[in-house]
């Protein structure tokens, strides 16, 4: 048996323990059937998950949600026959709720028409930053009640898929500027859109220059590499990152490719198959996002990027310097309302100091 | 794979069929893994007199031996001691606090037996709550210190409830989830416990008090839960030593006249109480603690603070507001206090100076004093040296007549009357000069005193 040492801590409220012995058990007690509690508890309330895409009209990105979620979330436009183009970028959102096996979710999609498409495309970014800061404010407000809700409705847009038009060369400077100023409010996935017009090695020398480009201007998009937790996280999230921006194909109608029905497109000189990973990088784009690394983009967006709106929000409200007039609570230490960086809440303290620029 | 959905949509939530397997239903696998690195938190609190077995059904609950000193029954007040220990069981980890109140019911008063208890339970409340209210706040690694779970440990009378449990009780149930237990269960017989056990719940229902109750909403667990909730308050037997029953070791209390063994359901409830609290509803106790006996504080503890929410229409941070004007109080209340400690300081200076003063006074009158008597005794000195002085004039006046009258003497008369007068002369002219001589030293000698 372990020698037990005593960690007593009569009456204190510490907000963390000092060390907690580990403890032998001698049989079973049936600790981890508070899993499956979970499960079950996280079936029943149902899941939410926002998403926006970004990009130029005509990129493919309605078609592109449509075959993430295998379904008709609104119509593709097709070109020449929709309205006229936008003069000014508008958001809309539609939501859906999608059951797959009992598990519910809510998925909330926000397009962006009229993105880059005007002559002068400056500040085009500025709706877009005013609509993800608008649903952390609710949020916020919500948190801030007397009386709050058992569980808060979470609108914060948890993914933002950029599109990067298919030029071959390398980032514009549109795209770099809005990858600037987006990745550190929410997380940013860009995807190399249309890429059957690219061969395989296009595609790839077109890759490393993004990756230079995103290098160079320090942007970090998703997995962002300060959240690694352990060492299984970083192997996995490197190899996802080496990838990073995939180049992927969306289509919403299906063939037959020898004996099989596919989504995929067809042209004069063969069908592109959507899920086949040697055409397109479609089903790499559609695991991380879906399948591996959903409840991750949702606690990033929860524990890093809404808690940095929160700090400069709170501090926003005060032009007087901080003293110790907090009443009654923890007095909070002076911080400048300039946006942090990603590196400022970093959410394991122990490993931060990890990136190498 | 594709499901339709026939539920019905509210709102502006349209349902939409899937045409394919997408993959969202690894969702709940997805947050489980999320969980089980973070790791869970989970606090018991143990409530009962000394001696009823807390430690002990602790120990065989989670099957381990946690604490070997059992404490006296000489504590002057209740305390609650509080230990925490990380179970780990196939990649679960626990962090499990279980605090217990040492002393409860030892006293000869115990009116405020149940005080430290509410005091602890809020205490924990206002740890979180302090830390959510931070500005730079880091609520996924903050370790979950509030009480999740509170077992009650009745005596095993017989009878009904003392009226220590039921006021405790009643205090309790509002903060806390509340799992009366009946200890000790081995000392009641079978029949008696089934009448003890509703009587227990009758004088828990006429008087208010709201234990937990198990949930009952949710298809998989309300059928077990149900069945279990007719048992309560559990009649529990704890051991952690094995005793040889048929060819197995089992946990169980030896007696001359038999065994009670502890996970026989049989003999004892005890089986489940850990299908309760553990197998079963930890999750959900987890939940209420959050979101129903924190809630409530958080709102009791911030309207006390005098924070209101406003209606939606008007300014979009009213906590920021009340805040600010909260904010101004206190800090004109600070200028009041320094403005009075100044004038305090100003006054307590006046004194001093005052009190400086007379001290100078007096030294002042002294040094005059001192002047005066040295001055008068100069004088005297003085005086004493002018009597001297005309002494000696006199005697050197005499001294002159008598020289005149010896020569004329001489003149005149014969040598022999000379020689004697001479004689007489100079033997009173002898006496005369040493009796001056001792005249003048007496007078020195005074003087000099």
């Amino acid at each position: 048996m372990d020698p037990l040492r005593r960690s007593p801590s009569p009456c204190s409220p510490q907000a963390s323990s000092p060390e907690s012995p580990p403890c032998e058990m001698l049989g079973y007690v049936g600790i981890e059937a508070v899993l499956d509690q979970l499960k079950i508890k996280a079936m029943k309330m149902g899941f939410e998950f926002n998403i926006m895409v970004v990009g130029q009209s005509g990129l493919g990105k309605s078609t592109m949600v449509n075959t993430l979620f295998k379904s008709k979330m609104w119509k593709s436009t097709p070109p020449g026959l929709g309205g006229p183009t936008p003069q000014t970028l508008q958001l809309h959102s539609v939501t859906h709720v999608i059951e797959e096996n009992g598990v519910k979710l809510k998925l909330t999609v926000t397009d962006t028409p009229g993105f880059g498409d005007q002559i002068n495309n400056d500040k085009c970014w500025d709706p877009i930053l005013g609509y993800i800061n608008e649903k952390y404010e609710q949020y916020l407000q919500e948190e801030l009640l007397i009386t709050r809700q058992r569980h808060i409705p979470d609108s914060r847009v948890h993914c933002c898929v950029y599109f990067v038009p298919p030029t071959g060369h390398c980032l514009r400077p549109l795209d770099i500027e809005f990858l600037q100023r987006l990745c550190r409010t929410v997380n940013v996935v860009p995807v190399i859109a249309r890429a059957d017009s690219l061969t395989i090695e296009e595609r790839e020398a077109f890759r490393r220059r993004i990756q230079h480009n995103l290098k160079t201007h320090s942007i970090e998009v998703y997995p962002q590499k300060c959240f690694d937790e352990d060492v299984n996280d970083r192997i996995l999230n490197s190899r996802i990152r080496d990838r990073i921006p995939f180049a992927v194909v969306g289509a919403d109608r299906e063939h037959m490719v020898n004996g099989r029905c596919v989504l995929g497109r067809k042209t004069k000189w063969g069908i592109i198959e959507v899920e086949n990973m040697a055409h397109c990088e479609f089903p790499l784009l559609r695991d991380l996002l879906i399948r591996s690394h959903l409840q991750d983009l949702k606690d990033i967006t929860h524990n890093v990027h809404y808690e940095n709106y929160r700090v400069i929000r709170l501090n926003q409200s005060h032009v007087l310097p901080r003293g110790p007039g907090w009443v009654n609570l923890a007095p909070a230490p002076p911080c400048q309302p300039s946006s942090p960086g990603l590196t400022k809440v970093c959410r394991w303290a122990q490993d931060n100091s990890d990136e190498d620029s | 794979m594709a499901v339709a959905v026939g539920r019905p949509s509210n709102e502006e939530l349209r349902n939409l069929s899937l045409s394919g397997h997408v993959g969202f239903d690894s969702l709940p696998d997805q947050l489980v893994n999320k969980s089980t690195s973070q790791g869970f938190c989970f606090n018991i609190l143990c409530v009962g007199e000394t001696g009823i077995g807390k430690s002990t059904l602790m120990d065989t609950l989670f099957n381990t031996k946690f604490e070997s000193d059992p404490a006296t029954h000489n504590e002057p007040g209740v305390r609650l001691k509080a230990r925490s220990y990380e179970l780990q069981e196939s990649n679960v980890r626990l962090k499990l606090t279980i605090v217990d109140t040492v002393g409860f019911g030892d006293q000869i008063n115990k009116d405020d037996s149940y005080k430290p208890i509410v005091e602890y339970i809020d205490a924990q409340f206002e740890a979180y709550l302090q830390e959510e209210l931070k500005i730079k706040r880091s609520l996924f690694n903050y370790h979950d210190t509030r009480i999740h779970a509170c077992l009650y440990f009745i005596a095993p009378t017989g009878h009904s409830l003392k009226s220590l449990d039921l006021v405790t009780m009643k205090k309790l149930d509002s903060k806390v989830n509340i799992i009366p237990i009946i200890a000790k269960a081995d000392t009641i017989a079978k029949n008696e416990l089934h009448k003890f056990k509703s009587k227990i719940m009758s004088e828990l229902v006429s008087n208010g008090v709201q234990i937990y109750q198990f949930p009952t909403d949710e298809e998989t667990v309300a059928e077990i839960n149900a069945t279990m909730s007719v048992h309560l308050p559990f009649a529990v037997v704890g051991s952690t030593e094995e005793v040889k029953i048929g060819n197995k070791m089992a946990k169980a209390r030896q007696y001359p006249w038999g065994v009670v063994q502890v996970e026989n359901e049989n003999h004892c409830d005890f089986v489940k109480l850990r299908e309760m609290l553990i197998r079963v509803n930890m999750e959900d106790l987890r939940e209420q603690t959050h979101t129903r006996h924190y809630e409530l504080y958080r709102r009791c503890k911030l309207e006390e603070m005098g924070f209101k929410d406003t209606d939606p229409d008007s300014k979009p941070f009213s906590l920021q507001e009340t805040y600010e004007a909260k904010r101004n109080e206190f800090l004109g209340e600070l200028q009041k206090k320094e403005e009075e400690m100044r004038q305090m300081f100003v006054m307590r200076v006046k004194e001093k100076e005052a009190e400086l003063k007379e001290a100078e006074k007096e030294l002042h009158e002294k040094f005059d004093l001192l002047k005066r008597t040295h001055q008068e005794e100069k004088k005297k000195v003085e005086d004493k040296k002018k009597e001297l002085e005309e002494e000696v004039n006199s005697f050197q006046k005499k001294k002159a007549a008598a020289q005149l009258l010896q020569s004329q003497a001489q003149q005149s008369g014969a040598q022999q009357t000379k020689k004697d007068k001479d004689k007489k002369k100079q033997s009173s002219w002898l006496l005369m000069k040493s009796t001056l001589r001792l005249g003048l030293l007496e007078l020195f000698f005074c003087s000099l005193l």
